[in-house]
């Protein structure tokens, strides 16, 4: 920070807000536009490659048949549900993670999406459900996941590391509650199988979008709003309650929402692995102010599920692979080194 | 004109302006998991004045003041701001008029020095209020009278124990306003920073009105800067009043288990406490008070 800075406490104080204001804009300038750019690709390149002037006017309604089909039934909702479900993941994730004050408190590793998962899978084998009861299960597995794990781990108070390990061991047990329920129906399609274990944005069409887009238009704003007390939180109890934050009901109204979002993402595209725990910390990194950067957490989170299901598709060398198993890839090692970092931090309890 | 500063311009020649709020315990009783730690406690803050609460470890000295600053619901008895029960007055006004410092406060990682002071003035804000000049005010106040605002671009995180200290001064100034509590403050502190924390809360109150309770380990430095001393014990006060009226050998045996001489600091005129042990005492003398 060489710029000449007045001698004016007031001056000074001007210009650093708008240095931050400057800076929050770009990065979420920044990753919006790389969501765009990467949100584009994904509609023009395929097993048949549309250019993008043909993508832009089949778009407003000008397509021929074909393109119609590709671009509008298959190419497109799949790029916005991994939009939706990549802010979906990464503000949950963040969210939970500010909260918890832990790198590890995520929902996708404590077993909140799998618990969504899990009542999914009860839902369409043992059910026989679709559409919009699909979305209300897995919102309630999430649900009832997250008291689980609560009532679990509460020994007078609840600490952040035995809520972790709680719900790593939750998610373990529910992840072969979804292997029982899909080998008991005799599943035999694979791409089922993977997406409701690892999350898959395959076959995604507008009867998953529709839900998700519609939860969201709800669960967005108010995470937002909530978010911006988030911060105070970040300042310990003590102070917050002492600045007139209200901190139990901002507490218990963030976890809701970022359960719910979990809940409502795992519905439409399976737990896609990891995204939760990697948007946080990418977003925060970027955002460098010590804030907990929601708004980039939400952009990164689309940003991984839309470049990890370009790559997934389209990469040469591999098989046409569920998402999932990529953001598997790329999050299993980033989980183990944030574990082995807390050990030697002292932090393991 | 703010409303501090018009208070600070009227200072009349003691240096000690009316405040307008006043913030005292009636009967309180404190526990922490059915255990009470507080036994019914009366205690009025003297406005415009500051009060150090001292005593033994466990005497219930930060539980008082975290129960006065209703971070802490009372077990029995009541918290009285303005001669209302605080519990019934919105937490966010409370806010506006009493500002706590507490023990071991959490800084988030990564905020810089000005994020962390801005936080102060949450309560003048709400959800939806943007950035006012008097909001900028404050913060620039606040980092100016704490001589934070060369810090104001570096992270929290990145300063000295004294720096970090000043800088969460800086916020609780920031929230402007008329009543400030802060438990102990000046732990893990060296002695040259104690004192300038010190005389800047001091600063404070001289110029603003600001009504002040400090919980306090050091006896001596709490006996030089206090206008009104508490003396707590096992959950009760024991005395209370000015230091040279309380602050006797007897009672500092008392309270604190310890042999001492009370003499007089030759810098400030208060009594300075110096403890008897069993090792490096020139003659065997009784605890007697030489005030």
């Amino acid at each position: 920070m060489t710029a000449v800075t007045s001698s004016d406490p007031l001056v000074s104080l001007a210009q650093t807000r708008t240095r931050g204001r400057v800076r929050r804009i770009s990065v979420a300038g920044g990753l919006a536009i790389a969501v765009v750019v990467v949100f584009a690709l994904s509609l023009v390149v395929g097993a048949a490659v549309i250019s993008l002037p043909d993508v832009l006017s089949t778009l407003a309604g000008q397509g021929s048949r074909n393109t119609n089909y590709v671009i509008l039934e298959l190419r497109l909702p799949r790029a916005v549900a991994g939009v939706l479900v990549g802010v979906a993941f990464g503000l949950s994730g963040a969210v939970f993670q500010n909260l918890l004050r832990n790198p590890l408190a995520s929902p996708d590793v404590i077993g909140i999406s799998t618990g969504a998962s899990a009542a999914a899978v009860l839902g369409i084998v043992g059910l026989g459900l679709s559409g919009l009861a699909i979305s209300g299960f897995a919102l309630s597995g999430a649900v009832l996941t997250a008291l689980a794990m609560y009532a679990i781990a509460w020994r007078n108070g609840v600490s952040g590391y035995r809520l972790i390990l709680v719900g790593i061991g939750l998610n373990a047990l529910l992840l072969s509650v979804i292997s029982y329920f899909m080998t008991s129906a005799q599943v035999t399609n694979a791409q089922d199988a993977l997406l409701w274990i690892s999350g898959s944005l395959s076959g995604r069409n507008w009867n998953q979008v529709v839900p998700l887009l519609v939860s969201l238009v709800v669960l967005v704003p108010i995470t937002m709003v909530l978010g911006r007390v988030l911060g105070m939180l970040g300042l310990g109890d003590d102070t917050a309650r002492g600045l007139g934050v209200p901190v139990g009901r901002v507490r218990l109204g963030l976890i809701v929402a970022a359960v719910m979002l979990a809940g409502v993402a795992t519905a439409a595209t399976g737990p896609i692995a990891f995204i939760a725990l990697l948007a946080g910390p990418i977003g925060r990194g970027l955002a460098k102010d010590g804030s907990p950067a929601l708004l980039p957490s939400a952009l990164v989170g689309a940003l991984i599920v839309l470049v990890a299901d370009f790559v997934a598709q389209h990469a040469p060398f591999l098989p046409n692979l569920p998402v999932g198993v990529l953001t598997g890839a790329i999050g299993a090692p980033y989980l183990l080194w944030q574990l082995a970092r807390t050990n030697s931090g002292g932090q393991g309890g | 004109m703010t409303a501090v500063d018009a208070l600070a311009a009227t200072d009349s020649s003691d240096g000690h302006t009316p405040t307008r709020h006043t913030l005292a315990a009636k009967g309180l009783r404190l526990s922490y998991d059915k255990k009470e730690i507080v036994h019914g406690i009366d205690l009025e803050l003297p406005p415009g004045k500051v009060t150090m609460i001292i005593g033994p470890n466990g005497c219930g000295k930060s539980t008082t003041l975290r129960g006065l600053a209703r971070l802490l619901d009372p077990s029995g008895g009541q918290v009285l701001l303005d001669g209302k029960d605080i519990t019934t007055i919105p937490n966010r006004e409370v806010a506006q008029v009493l500002g706590i410092l507490p023990q071991h406060p959490v800084a988030p990682d990564g905020i810089t020095v000005t994020d962390l002071v801005s936080r102060g003035r949450y309560p003048h804000q709400g959800w939806f209020r943007k950035w006012n000049a008097e909001d900028d005010e404050a913060v620039a106040q606040a980092l100016t009278v704490t001589n934070t605002a060369e810090l104001a671009r570096r992270p929290v995180g990145s300063l000295s124990g004294g720096q970090r200290q000043r800088v969460w001064i800086a916020m609780a100034l920031a929230q402007r306003t008329d009543l400030l509590l802060l438990d102990e403050p000046t732990t893990f502190l060296d002695l040259a920073n104690q004192v300038e924390l010190l005389d800047l809360l001091t600063d404070l109150n001289r110029r603003s009105g600001t009504t002040i309770a400090i919980v306090l380990h050091d006896l001596n430095l709490a006996c030089r800067y206090a206008d009104h001393l508490v003396c707590m014990k096992a959950g009760d006060i024991v005395a209370e009043g000015t230091p040279r009226e309380i602050v006797t050998a007897d009672i500092v045996s008392a309270v604190f288990g310890m042999r001492c001489d009370v003499l007089v600091d030759p810098v400030s005129d208060t009594p300075m406490i110096v403890p008897i042990g069993r090792h490096h005492t020139n003659t065997p003398r009784d605890s007697e008070s030489t005030s």
